[in-house]
């Protein structure tokens, strides 16, 4: 198995690691930067015959392209660390290793999907999901969509669905008319945000609504939406549901880096001032931290990559920036906190581990998350626990699974080099 | 991006915008674009988009691959189910 060299490697090619990778550069390191996804660009920023890339990204994939000394591997992901400053890695085609000086961990956050009846059904998605699958050319032109959950990915995956031709039908949000308001309300100290929001404003957008099930036989027929104090049923093609987003810490949690404290939402990577994390090396930026946006990605991917090469002054002179996007973050947490009903989705014939088809029922008894994975198998499918392990997280307040190699299933020929020598040492 | 990619889902053949991803694919090969089944046998499709709920595994050209970070190529073969 080869193994590779670099001074600085880079985990997430979104905002935040398109922007460190770029701070770091000047310094002249050798920088790598990995991602599993087909191109940078990360969460937000995806092309494809469904998209079209915003001038910003465009402007930061360039960037990337003309520093020589940054490699860029898309489709790669991380399998182990096979000690200390090693990642093991795998593409389409191979296994290696990868020997790092400094590590910035850029992995951003996934959506927070919970169940309710008919979550698995086909035609079912998350809402940046939906979101994502569209961009990626996932045709839903004259498609009727329902769209529920919470935050302004709502509105921002509705935008998508229907410059793709979609019908959406209704936008869902569970919080209250007077928090939204008192969201919108906040805007002006965010003056893009507030432009974005009057865009995506929405004649079909309902605040104190939720999810009751989605019907269908073989696929989305239906559903069934609680508003206020009543119930509607809305005849829909398919539904897009995201509970707001889970900070993606399994990598760094795996290297023993230290997470922020239990709090109200999910538990994030915790960083100091100059965003580096507990562990003297290793570096966090983006949502991994916490949940806030793409302006607040990118200020902390800046400070990351300039302190991970010992820049402290550049770093510095951006930290005002950052400081007005944590704001903006602490205000979207309160104005979108899930109302307590939600807990009351599942029944208890609903699929909870959609791996394992786990259902609710076979979980309420549990003592906790070892318990339903050594028991009920719940977690111990593919995904690893990172949608059930959420969802239980928030419906019966479970610790998250530990986070084992393999951090996604791999081939067996890579997870050979595990044991197997290193053999060819290559720049 | 422009012009088209041809690529074969479970023996189909099936035209794609090129730069789609196989999860679109298997939705332009018709139905809702079912990848897999569940352990007990439900159908399953692309559900997050993003590479993490491991619902839309195929097989393509005989490698386990997920099809929502697979990016369509010319006369790629790829089955779904396990
Ligand atoms: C599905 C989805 C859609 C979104 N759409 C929008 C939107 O339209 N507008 C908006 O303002 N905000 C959107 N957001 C919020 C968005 O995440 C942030 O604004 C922004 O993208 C965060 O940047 P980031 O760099 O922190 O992380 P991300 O953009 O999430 O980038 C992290 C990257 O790291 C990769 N990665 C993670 N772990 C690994 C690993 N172990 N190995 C290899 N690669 C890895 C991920 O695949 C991803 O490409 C969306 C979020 C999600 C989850
Ligand atoms: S749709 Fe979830 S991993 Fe591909």
């Amino acid at each position: 198995m080869t193994l590779e060299h670099c001074d600085l490697l880079i985990v997430g090619a979104g905002p935040a690691g398109m922007a460190a990778a770029v701070a770091a550069a000047p310094s002249g390191a050798s920088i790598v930067v990995i991602d599993d996804n087909p191109a940078p660009g990360g969460q937000i920023w995806r092309d494809g015959p469904g998209a079209t890339l915003p001038p910003a990204a465009r402007k930061w994939r360039d960037a990337l392209e003309r520093h020589a000394n940054i490699r860029v591997r898309s489709g790669t992901r991380v399998v182990a660390a096979p000690s200390r400053n090693q990642l093991l890695l795998e593409d389409a085609e191979r296994g290696w290793r990868l020997q790092w000086n400094r590590l910035i961990l850029c992995t951003g956050a996934r959506e927070l999907l919970l169940p309710f009846p008919g979550w698995t059904l086909p035609g079912v998605t998350g809402a940046g999901g939906l979101q994502a699958l569209i961009k990626a050319g996932l045709p839903v032109e004259g498609e009727r969509v329902v769209i529920a959950g919470s935050g302004p990915l709502l509105l921002a995956a509705a935008a998508t669905a229907r410059a793709a031709g979609a019908k959406v039908v209704r936008i869902a949000e569970q919080a209250s008319f007077a928090a939204v308001a008192g969201f919108a309300a906040s805007l002006p100290r965010w003056p893009g945000k507030a432009v974005q929001a009057i865009t995506l404003a929405d004649a079909q957008y309902r605040t104190s609504s939720r999810i009751v099930s989605v019907q269908g036989a073989t696929q989305v027929e239906s559903v069934r939406l609680r508003q206020g104090g009543r119930e509607v049923e809305i005849e829909s093609d398919r539904v897009a549901c995201g509970f707001g987003l889970v900070p993606n810490t399994q990598l760094g949690r795996m290297l023993g880096c230290a997470l922020t404290p239990e709090g109200i939402g999910a538990q994030a990577l915790a960083v100091d001032a100059r965003q580096a994390t507990s562990l003297a090396d290793i570096y966090a930026a983006g949502e991994c931290t916490g949940f806030g946006g793409s302006e607040r990605a990118l200020a902390q991917g800046t400070i990351a990559g300039h302190a991970a090469v010992g820049n402290e002054g550049a770093a510095k002179q951006h930290e005002r920036e950052r400081a007005r996007w944590n704001a903006f973050a602490a205000q979207l947490g309160r104005s979108f906190a899930l109302a307590p009903a939600i807990r009351q989705m599942p029944q208890p014939d609903t699929v909870v581990c959609r791996c394992e088809d786990v259902p609710f029922s076979a979980l309420a008894d549990c003592s906790g998350w070892t318990d339903a994975k050594l028991h009920r198998r719940c977690g111990m499918g593919a995904c690893q626990g990172r949608v059930c392990g959420d969802a239980a997280q928030f419906l019966f307040g479970w610790t998250p699974p530990a986070p084992r190699p393999p951090l996604s299933p791999a081939r067996i020929a890579t997870l050979a080099g595990l044991a197997g020598p290193v053999d060819v040492d290559r720049q | 991006m422009s012009g088209e990619t041809l690529l074969h889902i479970d023996g189909q053949l099936v035209r794609v915008k090129a730069g789609s991803s196989v999860a679109a694919a298997l939705r332009v090969a018709g139905g809702v674009g079912v990848a897999r089944t569940s352990v007990t046998g439900q159908p399953r499709a692309p559900f997050c988009g993003m590479g993490v709920c491991q619902e839309c595994r195929v097989f393509i050209d005989g490698r386990r691959r997920l099809a929502c970070q697979t990016v369509c190529a010319e006369g790629m073969r790829v089955e779904t189910s396990e």
